[in-house]
């Protein structure tokens, strides 16, 4: 395809997101049912322009079309069709169309899916949405166009960084603007409100999904994120506290604060003010973390790409809409009614501690992120804010989030019982005590964090099946009527559950890896055997292979248990010919939910190869904690009255009649 | 010199009894090769991003780890150590900021958000709980016997429902 249409149909997209802006606008603001339809028509326009726009440079990837800078600096003929497809937004510019891409796709949805919005509300959405749009379209047309022609073409491009070259580059940076990106959604319904002036608990539960379903990917994509340098970049850890991972976590815990404080906008109609503010914020934070990974502020190894006059773009449209939006705020949330009130000891104030928890963590990634930036600017300091920052810090604000979890869902709403909660919660301490003690046991001494914090992490686990359990009735009513509860939950029970889960599971693999992981490294010779964790690893040989476009030096080891063969690792050190940049290519084996890991450093002269082997204890409950949560969120997502969307009026008797069963309301 | 020797010994064993970075950084006592690893974790690979030098593959993390061991083989403290780079690099070597000047900032920041946050809340409590709002829609005495006989003669519901918590709750 030509890449011509590829940039044309980008300059529509801008044309269409201009109106998109406007008209809706007009026509909510005059009342004129007409304009504001033409809104959801442009929403969808806008979504194939940047599709086709996105689809060209795709088929320019493929194709390895020469003539397009873009794919001459970040791919090679020789590169497999899989990373040909993903080196597409592998690279600034392509990144930049996949996040209006995704964008775009979110107003579509809003559009396609909004039918029992009120119509001026989804007309207001839509056209925050289309002027969000035609800021990074803006952005792209002029500051980074992936479709400049480069004449005359080269015979061959310059490959990808050898780093993407992996199956984490199809997974990860979709997901991340799948939820990044998604939270645009609620900012566009949180300044719609505010545009209006008013708001209303079928306003939460309108946001609400959309809020569910851009955390669950920014969970997933973070999660994904996270494994994916663990395997790659060789030295095993898993969480960098990278300027760009904070970036990442900023919006996720304002996000989670968010979707907790939308259930109480929408249960009792309070914290309405708040909701907005953390709608804002979540999305303000998403283009925080856009600004610092592509105007290359902050150096990482995500930063593909700096350019201060890209900085100075996203800077603009960045005070734009964070300014524009609190500005809004300021003016518009006196105006909002307040409503509901509650006990400091109760459901909601459960979650107003969460969110108290969740906001500070959040500052203190932003924090630290920002604060060396400000430091040097004020005086010319340069220092570093490093991993011991954020992990006490954020951990120190994490231990009561976790400790206080299972007791919130277990509280009333308006006033709670604590010590009736804490006394359901005996099981589930009593099994915490127990886990702690075997884990003290195993470990033999040592630091208590371990114990500690695992007879924390089975806490929250079990506390999170105490509230189905508790909900259901077992224990106070005949097992088959607490059977018949149980079947008559709202899934947004059981999804919350399981995303309570997946945290403690999460925190389980945290404190396991960080406690006990073993590390080795060593210098081995061919026939030659070391010992990890319990492990005696053989070099039984190294190899080299040839692979498309690259060379590996691989080495097999043998894996023995107390003398019991358990096959092999093979771990390699890989040579990308085109860029001349080695990789590491771990050795992964997972047992059950640990795994052993080899990496392979240099040779040594002499003969021989340097190896770094670590032995890493429930590992992988890290990122099964993390899809543990995601998933709860999804099944958050099919409950009842949220496929149903907001309530008409109309549908409430029957909604009551479906009730009936003796389920104690929400 | 001492890395010669390393060298050597690394040539006649097959396999190294090393935890170091690079098998042929390891210093000989256990003990001071557990301080110095402990040192490189809070050192920044200033060439690097965002890499302490005991993670870092770069030849500049390699002379870091180097030089702290061989302040450690010389007798400094770790206090010394830390000293030495900062003097020799500037605060920018640490990745745990100090606590001096400016810094307090950094460090309480997040907590000065969570007091604020809280003093906030109280405030903003203490304001709606005064004259009628959250006294009247929280004060709810258990009903006596006899007023819940006659709720739920009121109700139209005679079996008494499985338990009080219900009620309450719904």
């Amino acid at each position: 395809m030509n890449p011509e249409i590829g940039h044309y149909a980008l300059v529509l997209s801008l044309a269409v997101a201009l109106l998109m802006t406007v008209i809706p606008f007009w026509g909510a603001r005059t009342g004129d049912a007409a304009l504001m339809k033409v809104g959801s028509t442009l929403a969808l326009v806008l979504a194939g322009f940047t599709g086709l726009s996105f689809a060209t440079l795709v088929v320019a990837y493929v194709q390895s079309d020469f003539s397009v800078l873009n794919v001459v600096e970040n791919s090679h003929s020789a590169k497999p069709l899989l990373y040909r497809i993903t080196g597409t937004w592998g690279n600034h510019e392509g990144s930049m169309l996949l996040w209006v891409l995704v964008l775009a796709i979110f107003a579509a949805l809003v559009a396609l899916f909004g039918a029992n919005l009120p119509a001026r509300l989804k007309a207001n959405v839509l056209a925050v949405q289309g002027s969000v749009a035609t800021a990074f379209l803006l952005f792209i047309l002029f500051t980074s166009n992936p479709f400049a022609r480069v004449i005359p073409p080269p015979a061959e491009g310059q490959d990808l960084n050898p780093i993407l070259q992996d199956i984490g580059l199809a997974i990860h940076p979709p997901l991340l603007y799948l939820g990044y990106v998604g939270f645009s959604i609620t900012f566009a319904f949180a300044v719609a409100a505010l545009i209006e002036g008013r708001i209303d608990a079928a306003w939460a539960r309108w946001v609400r999904p959309w809020a569910l379903t851009a955390w669950a990917f920014l969970t997933l994509g973070i999660a994904m994120g996270s494994y994916w340098a663990y395997y790659e970049l060789g030295w095993g850890g898993w969480w960098f506290w990278d300027p760009v991972e904070n970036a990442s976590l900023m919006p996720w815990f304002a996000g989670t604060a968010l979707i907790h404080s939308a259930v109480v906008m929408e249960k009792r109609d309070a914290l309405k003010v708040w909701t907005v503010l953390l709608a804002i914020l979540a999305f303000s934070l998403s283009l925080l973390g856009t600004f610092l990974v592509r105007s290359g502020v902050l150096t990482s190894v995500h930063t593909f790409a700096t350019d201060p006059s890209r900085g100075v773009f996203i800077l603009a449209i960045l005070v734009f809409f964070i300014g524009g939006s609190l500005t809004l705020y300021a003016l518009r949330a006196p105006m909002l009614r307040q409503g509901g009130i509650f006990a400091p000891v109760s459901r909601e104030g459960a979650l107003v501690l969460n969110n108290l928890l969740l906001t500070a963590a959040s500052a203190a990634v932003l924090v630290g992120t920002l604060y060396p930036l400000a430091l040097e600017a004020y005086n010319g300091a340069k220092i570093t804010v490093g991993p011991p920052y954020f992990n006490l810090t954020v951990g120190a604000l994490m231990l009561p989030v976790a400790f206080a979890m299972p007791f919130g869902p277990l509280l009333a709403w308006k006033r709670g019982d604590l010590a009736g909660a804490a006394q359901r919660l005996m099981a589930a301490f009593g099994a915490a005590i127990v886990i702690a003690a075997l884990a003290a046991y195993a470990q033999g001494g040592g630091p208590v964090l371990a114990p500690f914090g695992m007879g924390l992490a089975a806490f929250v686990v079990i506390g999170a099946l105490a509230e189905v359990i508790e909900r259901a009735g077992f224990g106070r009513v005949p097992r088959a009527t607490a059977f018949a509860r149980l079947r008559g939950l709202p899934r947004s029970v059981f999804g919350g559950a399981l995303a309570h889960a997946g945290v403690g599971v999460c925190l389980f693999g945290i404190i396991a890896e960080t406690s006990w992981n073993a590390e080795r490294i060593a210098g081995v010779k061919v026939g030659g055997s070391f010992e990890v964790g319990g492990y005696e690893l053989t070099l039984d040989r190294l190899e080299p292979r040839n692979g498309p476009n690259y060379r590996d030096l691989v080495g097999v080891f043998t894996v023995r248990r107390g003398g019991v063969d358990m096959g092999t690792i093979e771990s390699a050190k890989r040579l990308f010919t085109a860029r001349n940049m080695p990789t590491t290519e771990s050795g992964i084996r997972t047992m059950w939910f640990s795994q052993l890991y080899v990496s392979l450093g240099d040779e040594l002269p002499g003969g021989g190869v340097g190896v770094r082997a670590y032995w890493k204890p429930f590992v992988t409950l890290i990122w099964i904690g993390s899809v543990i949560m995601a998933l709860g969120g999804a099944l958050s997502l099919t409950d009842r009255r949220l496929r149903v969307g907001a309530p008409k009026p109309a549908k409430k008797p029957k909604a009551k009649a479906d009730g009936a069963s003796p389920v104690p309301a929400e | 010199m001492r890395a010669v020797l390393v060298y050597l010994l690394l040539a006649f064993a097959l396999v190294t009894p090393a935890a170091a970075v690079q098998p042929d950084e390891v210093l000989p006592d256990a003990a001071q090769e557990a301080r110095a690893r402990e040192l490189s974790k809070e050192l920044r690979c200033m060439v690097c991003q965002n890499q302490s030098i005991d993670d870092s593959d770069a030849p500049l993390a390699r002379d870091l780890r180097l030089l702290v061991r061989e302040r450690i083989q010389d007798g400094d403290s770790d206090r010394e150590v830390m000293d030495y780079l900062v003097a020799r690099y500037g605060e920018f070597v640490l990745l745990r900021p100090t606590w001096h000047g400016a810094n307090a900032i950094l460090w309480l920041a997040p907590f000065a958000v969570l007091v604020a946050g809280g003093i906030g809340l109280f405030l903003a409590y203490r304001r709606r709980a005064t004259p009628h709002g959250l006294r009247a829609a929280t004060a709810t005495e258990p009903l006596t016997p006899d007023e819940e006989a006659r709720l739920r003669a009121a109700l139209g519901d005679p079996a008494p429902s499985d338990s009080p918590a219900d009620v309450t709750k719904v």
